[in-house]
């Protein structure tokens, strides 16, 4: 497995330097963001996983606002450090919090 | 008062008994995925002729989330009772859901421009309100079936999140 990895993995800290962005991944499943809070570094990438067969956002009102279509993905590169809070548009009552360090 | 004192009781007496007795009446699986899928058809019809009627852009997109959203819970539904082998029920309180709501939507269909979009939001928090009511007090603690027991919770979750986005949307209006 290892020697597989490496080259990508390489090839991401190429592109993606100086940094070491990571991706940080975040399940919705039956209107529930999970875990419901996470925490990340600017240039790291939060990807939602939507398993709902309903559309959902991830907003934070603003900055971002990141359409989840149903059965499918959504994805932020987050660009400025700070504690935020975001919810769905469609389901105001998800809500979903990501405490970015500098 | 033109009411003779017996007949005032009588309408009183009906009145504070017949919510208690909907309520008494345990209904069945058939019968719950009855009144879940009709709630879900009112609020489609109620969105599509919001879709048809109004003009005013954050009204049209709530009403296509509200068809998506329903859309997608009463396909849900179908494929739930298909595999379970349960054909839904008819019942009175699938009844009294449909009539009501063919009501409202006369009443709606009066309406134009502003008057319309604030009746219609006004009416999609009020009917949301009453639907979570039902499904927390009554259809979710009466399933039987684990499946229906969990799709009705996604279902109010569902319901409960439309509430705060007419609520929102109604507040955009004034």
């Amino acid at each position: 497995m290892r020697p597989l990895l490496l080259a990508p993995m390489l090839a991401t800290v190429l592109v993606a330097s100086p940094a070491f962005a990571a991706t940080i991944e975040v399940t919705i499943d039956k209107l529930v963001f999970s875990p419901g809070s996470v925490q990340a570094k600017v240039g790291d990438t939060i990807e939602w996983t939507n398993k709902d067969m309903f559309a959902h956002t991830a907003t934070v009102k603003g900055a971002w606002d990141v359409m989840i279509p149903a059965k499918s993905k959504g994805k932020v590169t987050l660009k400025t450090a700070g504690a935020v809070d975001y919810f769905c548009r469609f389901h105001p009552n998800m809500r979903g919090r990501v405490e970015v360090a500098p | 008062m033109f009411m003779r004192p017996t007949a005032a009781l009588a309408a009183l007496f009906l009145m504070s008994t017949a919510p208690l007795a909907l309520a008494a009446e345990k209904p069945t699986d058939p019968q719950i995925a009855h009144i879940a899928y009709t709630a879900g058809t009112i609020d489609i019809e109620a969105a599509k002729l919001a879709i048809e009627k109004s003009k005013n852009k954050e009204i049209i997109a709530f009403a296509k989330d509200m068809e998506r959203d329903h859309e997608a819970v009463n396909k849900q539904a179908l494929d739930l009772v298909k595999k379970l082998k349960v054909t839904p029920e008819d019942n009175d309180t699938s009844k009294t859901l449909a009539k009501a709501a063919k009501e409202e939507r006369a009443k709606l269909a009066k309406l134009k421009g502003a008057d319309f979009d604030k009746a219609y939001i006004e009416n999609e928090i009020a009917y949301h309100k009453q639907v979570d009511g039902a499904l927390e007090t009554l259809l979710i603690p009466s399933a039987s079936n684990a499946e229906l027991k969990s799709l009705l919770e996604t279902g109010l979750k569902i319901f409960q999140g439309h509430e705060q986005h007419a609520e929102h949307v109604a507040g955009m209006l004034k």
